[in-house]
């Protein structure tokens, strides 16, 4: 960037200086004197505008400020350059001289254009810079606002869930101690489990399904009475990704949902498939049809999973659910990573 | 001999309780119940002085399952975490053990009971217990009833109206008429206000449900509803039906 700034006023030096040359037939020295000296004082003023409007950047409205900054710096350049040529130690060419001072005019107009130039480029750029920091920073913030969301939507962890769990540890603590053990063992696999993950992360279906594992287990020493799952995974599924920690939310509803609505044993199903180059789950919960609420089923951990997809992949359609007669259906849709 | 029930949908929350009243020779449990349901018949049934109440329960919740109780005995709410819970029956319940709890905090909730128990007999009236500020855990969506020995729930939004019945209110669906011991300042206060409007003293109407009003004679006016059920306005009934519809 500055080399290629200084070879192209390098280039201008010596252009100029061949064309005063071949022009007015002036000796090398003067014309070199005169436009080496003349173009150091424009890249000084620009400079000094340069790093004015870094610091104050006036808007299209003040841009008269800047016509006014520019003809000053202008003035005072053209002046300046007459000083030194007249001055400097330089060879006295009367023809130089005459020429010096016949052109003052318009050489002050060709600087005052430079130096715009230079301010106008300038204005640009840092106006550019300063859109550019703007949009990064929106864009920072957005992204610390959904990561911020996304990791407390996915660590919502039901209080009934670990308050009852203690209380079961707490009755087998009594009297089956082993089992107490056991059962502190799985919900620590289980808690760490939801701690340990990142929010973008994919993991497998395989993988989900044995944190999903940890959580059905507690609750069978809760439930083991009415709660029953089946579990219905197609091979081609296995290996096909989906967001951490989404599958657990969805049952842990259906468990709710099913174990609340109705009286008796329950089986919640969960079936995997590959579709179309989609992961497709489908869980399963009987409810009563008679007394069950309109909103029921669509409680908080359908609502939480349903931002996450969205969050993740811009889609409202990936989790629908659907009732016949009476069982309840949460589908799943998950696109594969190209 | 003091009679217990328990009433929790998990064994393992029941035989904590079991375990901790072993400290208690005096109390007898007469029977555990998974569900609200079974806890009605045992309650029917043994008549206990004491039951232990979880809230979450299947079908119907632990508050509903007391309204079906006629003379519900000493309730001790054990619960996960129920916050509305907790704030409601502060001063209510005889006391609430959060999940999980100590032998230490079980043993005092008895005592306290056990002493409250001796000093004043007859026993705390439980309808106290649950007055009618008490407010459901959540938004109340349905109204649990008896039949006979069924119980049916109804979904607030299928009540027609509401009609004072001496200690009774009537609650009219399109199809039936259920009995409830309650009064109808609970039902105005414990329904939604947006949906359920008092609009005589007597009766409480589902705006959901309002396709008319006409007026009846001077200054007295007719609720029509979906079911073509007809409810009459008082005068300041007639106003606060007016001022809810925004008329």
């Amino acid at each position: 960037m500055i080399i290629a700034a200084l070879t192209w006023w390098l280039s201008l030096i010596i252009i100029e200086t061949l064309a005063l040359v071949s022009t007015f037939q002036f000796g090398i020295t003067i014309a070199m004197a005169d436009v080496v000296s003349l173009n150091l004082l424009i890249a000084t003023a620009g400079y000094i505008t340069f790093i004015s409007l870094r610091y104050y950047q006036p808007n299209p409205k003040n841009a008269v400020y800047l016509i006014i900054w520019s003809i000053a710096m202008a003035a005072i350049c053209t002046i300046g350059h007459h000083y030194i040529m007249i001055r400097g130690p330089f060879p006295r060419e009367a023809t130089y001289y005459a020429y010096l001072d016949a052109s003052q005019l318009i050489r002050g107009l060709l600087v005052w254009l430079m130096i715009t130039l230079i301010g106008v480029m300038s204005w640009i750029w840092f106006f550019l810079q300063d859109l550019r920091a703007g949009e990064r920073r929106e864009h920072d913030t957005t992204k610390l606002a959904r990561d911020a969301e996304l990791a407390s939507l996915r660590q919502q962890l039901q209080p009934h869930f670990l308050f009852n769990s203690l209380n079961s540890i707490s009755a087998l603590a009594g009297s089956r101690p082993e089992e107490a053990r056991k059962m502190i063992q799985q919900l620590s696999d289980f808690l760490r489990g939801t701690i340990k993950k990142d929010d973008q992360q994919l993991v497998s279906l395989q993988e989900e399904l044995k944190h999903l594992a940890l959580y059905l287990d507690i609750e069978k020493v809760r439930f083991g009475h009415r709660l029953r799952t089946e579990l219905d995974q197609a091979e081609e599924a296995k290996h096909l990704l989906l967001p951490s920690l989404l599958l657990q939310p969805l049952v842990e509803n259906a468990i709710k949902f099913g174990l609340y609505d109705t009286i008796g044993e329950i089986t919640i199903r969960i079936k995997t498939l590959s579709v179309d180059n989609q992961l497709l789950i489908t869980i399963e919960n009987p409810f009563d049809p008679q007394t069950s609420q309109p909103k029921q089923g669509t409680g908080f951990g359908l609502n939480s999973v349903q931002r996450r997809l969205y969050l993740l992949y811009a889609r409202n359609d990936l989790l629908t659910t659907r009732k016949a007669e009476d069982v309840f259906y949460t589908e799943i849709k998950i696109p594969q990573p190209a | 001999m003091i009679k217990a029930v328990l009433i929790d949908d998990e064994p393992l929350a029941r035989s904590i309780v079991v375990e901790y009243l072993r400290a208690f020779p005096e109390i007898t449990i007469a029977q555990e119940c998974n569900d609200g349901f079974e806890g009605v018949k045992a309650i029917a049934q043994h008549k206990p002085d004491l039951i232990f109440l979880d809230i979450q329960m299947p079908k119907i919740n632990g508050f509903e399952m007391l309204e079906l109780v006629e003379h519900p005995p000493a309730v001790i709410f054990t619960t996960a975490f129920d916050e509305y819970a907790i704030k409601a029956f502060d001063s209510h319940a005889i006391d609430y053990l959060l999940k999980p709890f100590s032998k230490e905090r079980f043993e005092k909730a008895l005592q306290k009971w056990l002493q409250h128990r001796n000093q004043h007999d007859p026993k705390p009236n439980p309808q106290t217990l649950l007055s009618d500020e008490v407010r459901q855990p959540e938004e109340r969506s349905r109204i649990v009833v008896r039949e006979g020995s069924n119980i049916r729930i109804i979904p607030v939004h299928e009540i027609q109206y509401l009609e004072a019945y001496d200690d009774y209110v009537k609650i009219f669906t399109a199809k039936e008429m259920f009995l409830k011991k309650k009064t109808m300042n609970f039902y105005e206060k414990s329904l939604d206000p947006a949906q359920f409007v008092r609009v005589h003293r007597s009766y409480i109407i589902n705006l959901q449900q309002l396709t008319k009003i006409e007026p009846l004679e001077k200054e007295t006016y007719l609720a029509l509803l979906k079911s073509g059920m007809k409810v009459p306005l008082s005068k300041s009934g007639y106003a606060k039906l007016k001022l809810v519809l925004g008329l």
